[in-house]
């Protein structure tokens, strides 16, 4: 799913030249405040057993918080995935950039 | 607080922040709304391969039991926040003149 995911997203990179990946520190400081609220949301629904998952369907490492590998590896690439999907739109449309830094 | 009550809270959340804390607030931006509708497919389809095959199950006390393909409908305000909350992000730094150049770190402060 993870992998499907990449796969939908990160062509744009290559593609549209949206340069997500170059902008590496941007990317860090964009995910990370957002990824961090959600991963504690994320062990505390699983300590409250608001979600679990399957064990037989994972890669069974499971790292701080009882959170599985994919979930940490999820708020990562799904994040990342949104900021290619915007700098794809507009690079496509580069007219709906101008609101972008109110110039 | 259930699965529900944080979904409604992080949305509400996602949403004031963009609404007042951002400046030019995506949400009355066309560049979020195409977006939304490239990732939301894309949302489904993930998800209700995640929750038909049993990969991630929900305890039915955590949930309003309300399921759009096969995913719980909370799964749609917390996708929605951490779609919007990541791209706010990514706007505010551009702002701030952090690497807006596509092609890498150099030479793109803030003219």
């Amino acid at each position: 799913m993870l992998i499907f995911t990449v796969c939908g997203s990160f062509w744009l990179e290559i593609a549209l030249k949206v340069g997500v990946l170059r902008r590496i520190k941007r990317v860090a400081l964009s995910v990370l405040p957002i990824s961090i609220p959600f991963l504690i949301w994320d062990a505390y629904a699983i300590a409250q057993g608001h979600w679990f998952f399957d064990r037989d369907q994972m890669l069974g490492i499971v790292g701080p918080f009882n959170i599985p590998l994919e979930e940490y590896l999820f708020f990562i690439v799904v994040p990342m995935a949104a900021i290619m999907t915007i700098e794809g739109v507009t690079t496509v449309k580069p007219h709906w950039r101008k609101d972008e830094f109110g110039q | 607080m259930i699965y529900s009550d944080i979904a409604i809270v992080a949305f509400a959340i996602a949403v004031m922040a963009d609404l007042f804390l951002f400046k030019n607030s995506l949400l009355t931006r066309p560049a979020f709304w195409t977006s939304y509708a490239i990732i939301l497919p894309f949302q489904f389809l993930t998800n209700w391969w995640l929750t038909s095959r049993n990969i991630v199950m929900y305890n039915p006390d955590a949930i309003v039991g309300l399921r759009i393909f096969s995913a719980p409908a909370e799964d749609l305000l917390f996708g929605f926040a951490l779609v919007l909350g990541t791209m706010d992000m990514w706007e505010l730094w551009g702002r701030r003149g952090m690497q807006r150049d596509p092609r890498g770190s150099k030479g793109n402060k803030k003219p």
